[in-house]
């Protein structure tokens, strides 16, 4: 063994020198970012890549999964009756109540935005659904939307008109929920206000100095302006529209006046007639009803993969209709 | 950097590990003759006001037993149970509701094999009518015993039966059927204010599981699902018959308004229901809920033909077990098989829960002191040809899967009610294989 060509001994130390502080440095780094990597790690990435595993495994919580690979999966796609209906919901409500959504809290934000009076109490009225708690605010609406004895109901009946059957109809089940939805916008709604308020004032002087009027103010100075923030409801709205779960859950048990004495009676889980069985709600069924871990964890990945997809692919999309402001304007 | 990532991968490892491990010790059968003092702990499904005559029982049990010591936590549920199990911190015993999920815990020894202790202390499971007996073990492996059944019938209110002319309830599916349309009352605008006998499906108790024992319908073939068969295609056409007669919607909209099944606007109770199918239990929340209602109960009536089913009916109920996890399972057996078989034990709760005690003995308990009206059930239970569900690996699977085909059929979203049971057939059987995937041959 022979020794390496010695560097001259000072420029030797001062090397080292740097070294140690490079990883002093890189120590402080991962101390100031352990509290981040430990929590991603311990209640992100590991139950990921626990469900991942599971999904190849057939597993009752109680016995230890039995690896059965690809069989959980096959079932899924090429078996399981209840999944396609599941998914259907749950498209539906990504394609009509969550562009809904979007547009109602546009629609009041930029309202809110021209309110000359009482703006305070406008602003607070309107986001102040977003503050009742899931479960509550679904009680609410089974109560007031009850086709027996709610108020809806009675109101429509004075004017003559028999209304529907809401959360007992599988036809206005959905909608109902949708309504339950856009009751409470608030969140998304004041993030569009403090969008619109954002949008400078001169691009709307200078719009109309060469004549646009309202409309084409919004369609070309608002809307452009605030398209980021637009994106992100967007994304934000068809990731909880995957994961859509409480709301119909609720709803479900609720109006269809489930919980059996004896517990092995009715279970309400999609009343009426599947319409509220969205995807999630199926997973909880397969998960924590029957005791079906293995292949609920092959629909969560599935979920996972789609909602991947769907934002990969809106995010790709978007370049063309989102416009994004040049630093330091 | 390094140090960080190594101590990250030592938790993960942990993890893993820790998830992996069953922590089942080795069952101790040694004689329970003479056990050790101990505190053990029972989880009930019961909340107030039964938790109290539970916990009266679990104090006779105490006295009868110096040494032991037993904590009653009411108000569990199955999630929880297995949860705890997985935890390390489950009960010394368990009690379920739901009688299905002993295809959970018999083949997953969750809950322990209890055929050790049985034989030790001579208990044979014969003392035991034929449907608990069979809804309390699953594949020959006995995990549970049974304790307190419900079993279902009909429950009429006498002072509408008399306004209409009856002085004796239906016996048979078509004279349910004529007297629930003339008891039916609607207002001026057509709406229904009292029905005769409510047949929309999952309402209440209106589950397939209740009506099929009056058809003679079953569940299984063997191992695989046979529900299409005439019984179970008989049973849904009068059910769709009676319910196409009122009309889907007014149906509806009269639920909505009729009131929660387990509160005091209960539509029996209030007088909106003059025939109703029912567990036993209704007996007490009427003396509780509805005192002044005069009522009667029989045996649910039988389908035309089916004579000889005359007083049966449908049967499920709670069991009791003892977790893999509990560190007294010598003292747990003590006081499963005091509450499981235990004559006046069973007698005293069903005094005060007014559910069916399970074993033939307790049956003929001079303690025993039914209410007015509850004797049926016992009968009920008591009858030949009274029968359950068959427990199978997918829990109740197969029976919510059957209601989500019946619940579409009777509101007419669906009409081929042969391609549709024969559909609920393929759909259960492959449910079945699924769970069963994997399993050692």
């Amino acid at each position: 063994m022979s020794a390496p060509a010695a560097n001259p001994p000072l420029l030797l130390d001062r090397t080292k020198a740097k070294r140690r502080a490079a990883w002093r440095r890189r120590g402080l780094v991962a101390a100031f970012m352990s509290p981040w990597i430990l929590g991603f790690t311990i209640f992100f990435g590991y139950p990921l890549v626990f469900s991942a595993y599971l999904s190849f495994t057939h597993y009752d919580l109680l016995s230890p999964p039995r690896w059965i690979g690809l069989a959980n999966y096959r079932y899924l796609f090429t078996t399981d009756q209840t999944v396609w209906p599941a998914v259907k919901n749950t498209l539906w409500f990504i394609a009509i109540a969550v562009p809904l959504q979007v547009l109602f809290a546009l629609g009041i934000s930029i309202m809110l935005s021209r309110a000359r009076r009482g703006v305070g109490v406008f602003r607070t009225v309107f986001y102040l659904p977003a503050l009742a708690p899931p479960v509550a605010a679904t009680l609410g609406f089974v109560y007031l939307l009850n086709p027996a004895t709610g108020p809806v109901n009675t109101v429509l009946g004075k004017l003559g008109i028999q209304g529907p059957l809401w959360f007992d109809s599988p036809q206005w089940a959905k909608p109902s929920l949708t309504l339950l939805a856009l009751w409470g916008i608030g969140n998304t709604m004041i993030i569009f206000l403090a969008a619109v308020l954002d949008v400078p004032r001169h691009l709307y002087e200078s719009a109309e100095l060469d004549g646009a009027g309202a409309f084409a103010r919004l369609r070309f100075v608002t809307l452009p302006t605030i398209s980021p923030v637009i994106l992100f409801a967007v994304v934000i709205g068809v990731i909880e529209g995957l994961q859509y779960f409480t709301q119909a859950y609720v709803a479900a048990n609720v109006a269809g006046g489930s919980a059996s004495y004896s517990a092995e009676g009715a279970s309400e889980l999609g009343y009426p007639e599947d319409s509220t069985l969205f995807y999630p709600i199926l997973l909880y069924q397969q998960g924590f009803r029957y005791f079906n871990m293995g292949y609920a964890s092959a629909m969560a990945m599935m979920l996972l993969a789609v909602a991947f997809a769907v934002t990969f692919v809106i995010v790709r999309h978007s370049r063309r209709f989102v416009h994004y402001q040049a630093p330091g304007r | 950097m390094r140090r960080v990532l190594g101590t990250l991968g030592l938790l993960l490892a942990l993890m893993l590990a820790m998830s992996g491990c069953g922590g089942s010790k080795k069952s101790n059968s040694s004689s329970t003759d003479k056990v050790e003092p101990a505190n053990i702990s029972i989880w009930t499904p019961f909340v107030d006001p039964e938790l109290k005559t539970f916990k009266a029982v679990v104090a006779d049990f105490e006295k009868s037993h110096p040494g032991i010591h037993v904590k009653v936590v009411g108000g569990t549920n199955d999630d929880k149970i297995v949860a705890a199990i997985r935890g390390g911190n489950a009960p010394d015993v368990a009690q379920s509701f739901t009688s299905d999920n002993t295809g959970a815990f018999c083949p997953s020894g969750a809950w322990i094999d209890l055929s050790p202790y049985m034989k030790q202390d001579g208990v044979d499971d014969s003392v035991f009518p034929e449907a608990p007996r069979d809804y309390s073990k699953f594949e020959g492996t006995r995990c549970a015993l049974p304790m307190l059944a419900d079993t279902y019938g009909l429950y009429y209110n006498k002072t509408l039966l008399a306004k209409a002319g009856y002085k004796s309830p239906p016996k048979t599916i078509s004279q349910l059927t004529a007297m629930a349309k003339k008891l039916t009352v609607r207002d001026s605008s057509g709406k229904l204010k009292v029905v005769g006998f409510n047949p929309f499906p999952s309402w209440y108790e209106n589950v397939p599981a209740h009506f099929g024992p009056s058809w003679g319908a079953t569940w299984m073939n063997g191992d695989k699902s046979a529900l299409d068969t005439p019984a179970w295609a008989d049973q849904l056409g009068w059910q769709k018959s009676l319910i196409d007669w009122y009309g889907y919607d007014d149906l509806v909209r009269f639920n909505a308004g009729a009131g929660d099944e387990f509160s005091a606007s209960n539509a029996f109770e209030t007088g909106k229901v003059a025939m109703h199918m029912d567990g036993e239990w209704r007996v007490a929340f009427l003396k509780r809920e509805a005192p002044n209602l005069s009522y009667g109960t029989a045996p649910f009536p039988v389908a035309d033909g089916h004579q000889d089913l005359s007083g049966a009916g449908y049967v499920t109920g709670s069991i009791i077990g003892i977790p893999k996890t509990s560190k007294h399972k010598d003292q747990a057996w003590l006081l499963v098989k005091y509450l499981g078989t235990n004559s006046n034990a069973l007698a005293k709760l069903s005094n005060g829960i007014q559910n069916v005690p399970t074993t033939t003995a307790s049956l003929e308990s001079p303690l025993l002191q039914p209410l007015p009206g509850f004797q049926t059930f016992l009968d009920v239970f008591g009858n030949a040809n009274t029968t359950t569900t068959p427990i199978t690996r997918i829990g109740s699977a197969n029976q919510e899967t059957f209601q989500s085909f019946v619940g579409k059929y009777m509101s007419g979203s669906k009409t081929d009610l042969q391609g549709g049971l024969a559909g609920v057939d393929k759909q259960i059987d492959a449910q079945l294989k699924q769970a069963e995937a994997g399993q050692a041959p």
